[in-house]
């Protein structure tokens, strides 16, 4: 059987700090294909970035502990020599990031900064380097890329120079693009044009894609699969119509309630979901997400949740859940679902 | 018919450029808020949603009176307070409060959260040294935090903690209008659920009008029964909610609706048509922003 | 850019005229400079020489405008035109001082102008300025960019520890230990002497008069250096934009030099002007420890026999050094960080 275009097994990765050790991520397994959108949801310290950058390799030469292993086309990344890894960062896979006005350096024009991209990894001349520079801008829909490539970042918008990253990141026709929040930071009209740009240019080259995102909207458009992230580890997998029509996992369904959308009721208050993310230092033992849950009490025996750790279960073909529930679709749950969750002291 | 709690009349906020050449001129002017007038009665909430450059975060400003209007009337429970003193203004900073976006920057991180709360207490001495302590400590249970926590600094709290810290602040002197300045936007989603919540129980309970400034479309659509949608410094379309979303007049508004984002793709499948706006919106937001950004008086 | 520039000189001039002024008000508010340059053994005939000579007997402001307009266009000695009158009377025409523009004044002790006494001081001060401060720049963020590159490792605690170290120790102990031991009791090094830079040949003794003083201030200097440079590469590091840029698959060495380094360097440039224009005015200790006849020996030759003019001199000079200064880190601030160059 061939390998997933992008295999990524059983990835751990863990910062020793002074208060302890940060478990970021513990055994984290995803796949993609070439021409394919897989969304990563999760908030903050579920750890979507940081294993995101693990696939860059940007945690070597860092205090980071790293294991598992990453096949991109053949390759496992985990194994390479910090010399081919850096050959194949910008060039195999590339990553746009949040803040495009933060993630560009500020003394350094546009084309200097994209071409950049494209001389090390190409051996051209500068004027060769500029030229494609230009057409990158200008097919990432920037107007007038002859006169803008000299101009600096806080000359750009915000979404013009979230163009300008993709333009840098694209410029070497990588296989996979990771997208790290990409629109978080952008007006909603700015955000519609760039997923749109994203989209097309996905289409055109055939990149795989990985958005990583807060925003379910965002996951709804774009994306084909899901992988649903909560306290460094992956609670649900599956096709995005799937999780967002079923959620089978108590925190992908919390997560969808908590967030109104244009169509919900007004009257009826928002379902948040009640306490707060755990710390990474010192991670429940049993399920992470137990102390929020209001389908806890529904689990036999009851004291399962606090001691072990589900597994990551196939519900369905394509569909992967980690939860102790027996009961598959949650909509019949909702009703029995706790009032109030008692928070831990 | 009972007075509104407050009406703007046509106020403008203009920042002036200054030039760069050998003696700095003015040679412009930013027109961050262009002619806004709107009404906010007792007890209700208007949503005022825009981009950024719409002029949307100045508004709330003005309305708080930590800018001055260039031009424009203010007037909260019939007097105009456009023009007034500081010391005019003293009173009325009982009345009118401020959320902002920022939970991490907005509290000071040298002061405990009693200081915090408690500040505007001191200033306007109006309850006694003794019953202070008991006001601060109703105040966090209101807002949903452990009372016995007044003498914890920031840094101790989450996000959404430190972002009710800074709910309770406001409500010290039971405000009686809330200019809340994109109030969740920098919390993870499952916490913004709780503070929006929280804001509606209060505000059910208290009486307080809001002022909700945000770009959220979805949750301003949640919060308030009126919105209104700014465009370069003007206020486009003032509306009932249920008519804005369902159908929305000008255009601007229906290119705004058209891009959030919607978790009913995810059924339907494929893409969804964009209504371009055909004002080029980002080069001038831009352009706008960018030179009110630059323009402000250090703020 | 060019407007800017322009801007920032018409502003800097404004600063040196009005700092003259202040100057010269500070320095009259302290009593008769007459009575205090006459010093201890004043008699009456030494009291009204110093007068007629230096004019203190006039107003301070009639004081203060024959002080600009000797800086324009120059003025004689003695001020006093009675005793002017009475030399060329008496044949003594050749005994007037013609004292060129740009005038600081006349040094009684000295029987030469301040602009004489000032031109002859450059040479060691402008000397152990330029070297030290190429000695201190050069070493001092290479060190400091090894020390944050190597942050918590062994060559950085090093590098942490010698510099707090280095930094404590007082110049003159620096400065005496390189002269006493250095040159003289150990013999490693010809004993330092300052040897002026007329021509090419001269550069060798040159070099190897000012070296040691240079090396003495230079260490102070380069302590500090090191550790800012390591707080702002450190600081610099942790910015987006490194990750972006090792992201691109960038080598190590290129996201630590053209990126980190360059977001750097804005603080530096800044700390680095100001210090060097402190230098201008000269290293008093350090000339003193190596008797070298700098600005810095010159101030305390001054402030010890209370000769006004000289003092007055050295403080706009200076002045005007800072200034110039802070107009040259103000251009270069811009050059580096386009933010700044805003125009429209």
């Amino acid at each position: 059987m061939t390998r997933p275009f992008l295999s990524v097994e059983n990835l751990v990765v863990h910062f020793p700090t002074s208060d302890g050790i940060v478990r970021a991520t513990d055994g984290l397994s995803y796949t993609l294909e070439p021409g394919k959108t897989l969304g990563i949801v999760g908030e903050s310290g579920s750890g979507k970035s940081v294993s995101s950058s693990a696939i860059l390799g940007l945690h070597r030469n860092t205090s980071a502990q790293v294991s598992g292993q990453i096949w991109l086309d053949g390759e496992d990344l985990l194994s390479l020599s910090d010399k081919e890894m850096q050959q194949r960062r910008g060039k195999d896979v590339a990553m746009i990031f949040q803040d495009p006005l933060s993630a560009l350096h500020p003394y350094y024009t546009i084309g200097n900064q994209v071409a950049e991209a494209y001389r090390v990894h190409n051996d051209v001349s500068k004027k060769a380097a500029r030229t494609r520079t230009i057409e990158m801008l200008d097919r990432v829909g920037i107007p007038n890329p002859q006169l803008r490539v000299d101009d600096y970042p806080h000359q750009f918008s915000g979404g013009m120079r979230q163009r300008a990253m993709i333009a840098m990141a694209l410029i070497n026709d990588p296989e996979l693009l990771i997208a790290d929040e990409p629109t978080t930071a952008l007006d909603v009209t700015v955000q519609a044009q760039i997923l749109d740009l994203l989209q097309d240019l996905q289409r055109e080259f055939n990149t795989a894609l990985i958005m990583i995102t807060h925003d379910l909207g965002v996951i709804a458009e774009v994306a084909d699969d899901v992988l649903v992230m909560y306290a460094g580890r992956a609670v649900e997998y599956g096709s995005t119509r799937q999780l967002l029509t079923a959620p089978a996992m108590p925190y992908t369904l919390g997560l969808i309630q908590s967030v109104p959308d244009l169509s919900s009721d007004v009257n009826e208050p928002l379902r948040p979901i009640p306490g707060n993310p755990p710390s990474l230092l010192d991670p429940p033992r049993g399920c992470a997400f137990a102390p929020r849950c209001t389908f806890k009490h529904l689990v036999d025996p009851p004291n399962l949740p606090d001691e072990v750790m589900p597994e990551l279960e196939e519900i369905a073909p394509g569909h992967l859940r980690r939860c102790h529930l027996k009961e598959h679709d949650l909509s019949k749950l909702i009703p029995l679902a706790a009032e109030k969750v008692e928070e831990p002291a | 018919m009972t007075a509104p709690l407050l009406e703007v009349k046509d106020l403008t906020m203009h920042f002036p450029i200054r030039s760069r050449g050998i003696i700095p001129r003015t040679v412009g002017h930013v027109k961050a808020v262009d002619g806004v007038s709107f009404t906010i009665n007792a007890g209700q909430a208007l949503g005022l949603v825009g981009e950024s450059g719409s002029g949307k975060s100045t508004t709330g400003r003005l309305i708080t009176r930590l800018y001055e209007p260039t031009s424009g009337q203010i007037l909260f429970e019939g007097t105009d307070i456009a023009r007034s003193s500081a010391r005019e203004l003293k009173p009325l900073r009982r009345d009118i409060q401020m959320i902002f976006q920022d939970p991490y920057t907005s509290l000071n991180p040298r002061h405990t959260v009693g200081e915090i709360i408690g500040a505007p207490l001191e200033i306007h001495k109006l309850v006694p040294k003794e019953g202070r302590l008991r006001r601060i400590q109703e105040l966090l249970e209101i807002v949903g935090l452990n009372p016995e926590h007044y003498n914890r600094y920031p840094h101790e709290f989450s996000g959404g903690q430190r972002q009710r810290i800074g709910i309770a602040r406001a409500l010290t002197m039971s405000p009686k209008l809330l200019v809340a300045d994109e109030p969740v936007s920098a919390l993870d989603v499952s916490i913004q659920a709780q503070i929006i919540n929280l804001m509606k129980d209060l505000q059910r309970e208290m009486n307080i009008a809001f002022l909700f400034i945000a770009h959220d479309l979805a949750i301003v659509r949640h919060f308030c029964p009126q919105v209104a949608v700014m465009y370069l410094g003007k206020i486009v379309e003032n509306a009932p909610r249920e008519e804005l979303y369902s159908n929305p007049k000008h255009a601007y508004t229906q290119s705004l609706l058209s891009a959030v984002p919607d978790m009913r793709q995810a059924v339907v499948g494929g893409r969804r048509e964009r209504i371009r706006y055909t004002h080029d919106v980002e080069a001038s937001a831009a352009s706008t922003a960018a030179n009110t950004a630059a323009a402000q008086p250090s703020a | 850019m060019l407007a800017f520039i322009i801007r920032r000189i018409l502003v800097g001039v404004v600063m040196v005229v009005v700092m003259i002024f202040v100057v010269f008000s500070l320095f009259f508010a302290n009593g008769n400079p007459a009575i205090n340059q006459c010093g201890r053994y004043c008699t009456p005939e030494k009291l009204a020489e110093i007068t007629g000579l230096l004019g203190y007997d006039k107003s301070i402001p009639e004081q203060f405008g024959a002080f600009t307009a000797g800086l324009v266009v120059g003025r004689d000695f003695p001020v006093n035109d009675e005793y002017r009158q009475a030399l060329i009377d008496n044949g003594f025409e050749n005994r007037i001082i013609h004292c060129a523009a740009p005038c600081l004044g006349y040094s009684q002790s000295d029987q030469k102008t301040v602009n004489q006494l000032l031109v002859k001081a450059a040479g060691p001060t402008l000397s152990l300025a330029v070297v030290s401060f190429t000695i201190w720049i050069i070493f001092g963020v290479l060190i400091g960019v090894l020390a944050a590159v190597f942050k918590g490792r062994w060559l950085d605690r090093i590098v942490v520890g010698s510099t707090l170290v280095v930094y404590a120790l007082p110049v003159f102990v620096i400065g005496t230990f390189f002269l006493q031991y250095v040159a003289i009791k150990w013999q490693l090094y010809p004993y330092p002497r300052f040897e002026p830079l007329r021509e090419p040949a001269d550069i060798l003794p040159w070099l190897t008069g000012i070296l040691l003083p240079a090396l003495t201030l230079a260490l102070f200097f380069m302590a500090a250096y090191v550790r800012y440079t390591r707080a702002f590469v450190l600081e610099s590091l942790s910015e987006d934009y490194i990750r972006t840029a090792r992201a691109k698959g960038l080598p190590e060495r290129t996201v630590l030099f053209k990126h980190g380094l360059r977001a750097a360097l804005t603080p530096l440039v800044t700390l680095a002007g100001l210090d060097f224009a402190s230098l201008l005015a000269g290293a008093i200790i350090t000339e003193s420890v190596f008797n070298y006849q700098g600005m810095g020996a010159l101030a305390v030759k001054a402030n010890n026999n209370q000769d006004l003019p000289v003092l007055i001199g050295l403080v706009i000079v200076g002045a005007t050094a800072v200034i110039v200064m802070n107009i040259i880190v103000d251009i270069l601030y811009a050059y580096i960080d386009p933010r700044v160059r805003v125009s429209k």
